[in-house]
């Protein structure tokens, strides 16, 4: 019997979907054509456009500022999260805990944005860089205390103990044997927590003040008011540096995996 | 059968080495107890262990015996009592200040280090000069054979290499006693072997006391300068492997090291001074035997050497090996037990067999050793009418073995067979039981 076709024509249709508006997006970036219905000629204006419009520059500024303190905040504080978590398995609080730090994965965002800027609005504070980075360490911290659960859930503790016994106190283990082990665990949970942060709207939206537009917002407000072309090269720059995040996450939780094993 | 190879191998190896050593009481626990909730897992114990020796913990699991050594590693506090590592009180020492190091059952290598880099982490941490690091690393390199491969990660080698690693990585340290728990464990059958020839061959070299901890009797006999045996908490014998083997204390330890057969018996009153079996001899040493009624048996003569009473139950313990068996009655000598039986099975096993002869409500284990030619003779077969015999000095009046001892002595699988076949006592707990809890400390 040869093997049914199915399977093979509807993963196919699956990637298709998926991709082709991707594709058309990235094409249409590199067509000298204002209008992505005709193909005029291959050319890299819009990428050269691009670096002549500061706002775009500003707003990419500030998305990757927030990213970066979003997830250097939450790389610690997940970490921490996952290490009590994992401590205090099987009891009552832990499971509290895990529900409160697992709940922002499965909230809808428009909840989560509404709730904060009625949270900053409540204590007065001015809408702006630093509560977009607060807002997003909610979300991102969540994503980092999952990879790295999981990667304490498979961790021979008695390695820690193998350092304790060479001698070695207790900063030492930390430094020389907890945090290398965990490293890439830790790193694809902030890999992971970066992209999110980069390209995340709604919530940003919510929270965002004067001065703080990021580069989602940015996008927004160019179709409102029409530079389609503009916009095509920004995203594929986007697209990339969000491919290369996940690769290198997806890379670094593999390795971690099989050096714990 | 590889117990009784490993057994004979102590012997001379023992012996050699046994020569070259200072005694001296270097490590002491005193009245050491540690409880988890309501499980005594280690119950004031004392033990001391000498300067270079390889002393051996070994018990069924949970017995205490990885708790005992935790505590001298320091990973956990002692509820009573105190440890003493060459007159210095250690008991509140943290792990990283006491000069020991463990070998882990898991081996516990750092999988984000190198080979080298792993033996060298200790020297590392205690900031050794960077000089002395790479000559002690490259001498340990040495010592487990493993020069060429210095760079590889734990994940690129083999689970031999691994546990060679760990070896190494605790001995680069010059511990004064370095703890092994469980450390073979891990390991196939024949890796186990080798690497049991390599302990013994690196403990000659490196002259550092050794505490070994296993279930494992072969290996503890094997490897052992001595052993103490626990059960629940307590240490139940304490000796050589061979006084362990041949003179168990307790049913526990004769049913826990090696094949045994217990007969249920009553102690009967002494053996008059006209003995039949002899006039000359028995005047003189009558008192030190006693006569033992067991059901469906003729009398039988067993050494008392601990004053067990008239009327007192006991279970008397022999070695299938020490027992003889032949078609013929054997011819009556001084002291000599004999009772009839019908083989049941016979299983060859080259240089001996094991047979399993039925005698009323017994299925007793008996094991013939070949030092002759065997096909010139014609063996005992299935079914066939025999009499067994051996010396009361052969036999041991123990305690009555009880179903907590069965329960406690279940081993995996492939070792039920081994050690319980050869009574029924111990067939009937090999099938059922639940296995004893382990202790939280493992």
């Amino acid at each position: 019997m040869r093997p049914s076709r199915v399977p093979l024509i509807v993963t196919w249709s699956v990637i298709a979907f998926f991709y082709i508006p991707i594709a058309i997006l990235v094409a249409n970036s590199f067509n000298s054509s204002r209008f992505g219905g005709s193909w005029e000629s291959t050319s890299l204006k819009w990428y050269i456009r691009l670096m002549d419009e500061p706002s775009i520059w500003h707003a990419l500024t500030n998305t990757l500022v927030i990213a970066a303190s979003a997830t250097l905040i939450s790389m610690v504080l997940g970490t921490s999260a996952a290490f009590a978590l994992h401590r205090f398995a099987g009891s009552r609080l832990q499971k509290l805990h895990y529900s409160i730090i697992y709940t922002p994965l499965v909230l809808p965002e428009i909840l989560m944005g509404l709730s904060m800027l009625l949270f900053f609005v409540a204590l007065k504070v001015q809408l702006g860089l630093a509560t977009i980075a607060i807002a997003h360490v909610t979300f991102c911290l969540s994503y980092v205390a999952m990879t790295v659960l999981a990667r304490l859930q498979d961790f021979d503790f008695s390695i820690i103990e193998a350092a304790q016994d060479l001698g070695a106190g207790w900063w030492t283990t930390v430094w020389k044997v907890l945090l290398p082990m965990l490293a890439p665990g830790i790193l694809a949970g902030g890999l992971l927590a970066f992209t999110l942060s980069i390209d995340d709207f709604v919530i940003s939206f919510f929270v965002a003040g004067p001065g703080s537009t990021t580069l989602p917002i940015k996008i927004y407000s160019m179709i409102k008011y029409g530079a389609p072309p503009l916009i095509n090269a920004l995203s594929t720059i986007l697209l990339a540096i969000t491919f290369l995040c996940v690769i290198a996450s997806q890379y670094l939780s593999d390795r971690g995996r099989r050096g714990a094993a | 059968m590889r117990r009784i190879l490993a057994a004979g191998k102590t012997v001379s190896g023992a012996g050699k080495r046994r020569v070259q050593r200072a005694v001296s009481e270097f490590l002491e626990f005193e009245d050491v107890s540690k409880r988890y909730g309501e499980v005594k897992a280690v119950d004031h114990v004392s033990l001391s262990v000498r300067q270079g020796e390889f002393f051996s913990l070994l018990g069924p699991s949970g017995c205490g015996k990885t708790t005992l050594l935790r505590i001298l590693a320091g990973f956990e506090q002692p509820d009573t009592g105190r440890v003493l590592l060459g007159g210095e009180d250690v008991t509140d020492l943290p792990p990283y200040e006491r000069k020991v190091n463990t070998i882990f059952q898991s081996y516990a290598l750092f999988p984000h280090l190198s080979v080298w880099d792993n033996i060298a982490f200790g020297l590392k941490v205690a900031k050794r000069p960077k000089r002395e690091i790479k000559e002690e690393v490259a001498r340990m390199l040495t010592l487990i054979q493993m020069e060429d491969q210095a760079w590889k990660k734990p994940d690129q080698i083999s689970g031999g290499q691994k546990q060679r690693v760990a070896i190494a990585r605790a001995l680069v340290n010059k511990p004064r006693v370095l703890l092994l728990d469980e450390p073979l464990a891990a390991l196939d059958l024949k890796l186990r072997q080798r690497m049991l020839i390599e302990l013994d061959l690196i403990h000659d070299e490196v002259g550092i006391t050794f505490l070994y901890v296993t279930h494992d009797q072969g290996e503890a006999m094997s490897l052992s300068d001595r052993i103490a045996v626990m059960k629940l908490g307590k240490i139940e014998q304490l000796g050589t492997p061979a006084e362990i083997y041949e003179a168990p204390r307790s049913s526990f330890v004769a049913a826990f090291i090696g094949d045994t057969n217990f007969f249920d018996g009553t102690v009967a009153e002494p053996l008059e001074k006209n003995s039949v079996l002899d006039g000359l001899l028995s005047v003189a040493v009558d008192k030190d035997y006693s006569r033992l009624k067991i059901e469906d048996f003729p009398d039988l003569e067993c050494f008392n050497d601990k004053q067990i009473k008239e009327g007192e139950h006991v279970f008397l313990s022999i070695r299938p090996e020490k027992l003889s068996i032949s078609r013929e009655r054997p011819e009556a000598a001084p002291h000599l037990n004999m009772i009839e039986g019908l083989v049941e099975d016979v299983i060859y096993l080259g240089s001996q067999t094991k047979y399993w002869v039925r005698t009323g409500d017994y299925r007793i284990s008996v094991i013939r050793q070949h030092s002759r030619y065997l096909l010139d003779e014609k063996p005992i077969r299935w079914r066939e009418k025999v009499w067994i015999s051996w010396h009361a000095d052969d036999g041991f009046m123990l305690e009555k073995y009880s179903a907590q001892d069965e329960n406690l002595i279940q081993l995996p699988p492939e070792e039920v067979g081994e050690t319980t076949e050869g009574n029924q006592i111990l067939a009937r707990a090999a099938g059922g039981g639940a296995a004893p809890a382990e202790s939280p400390g493992r």
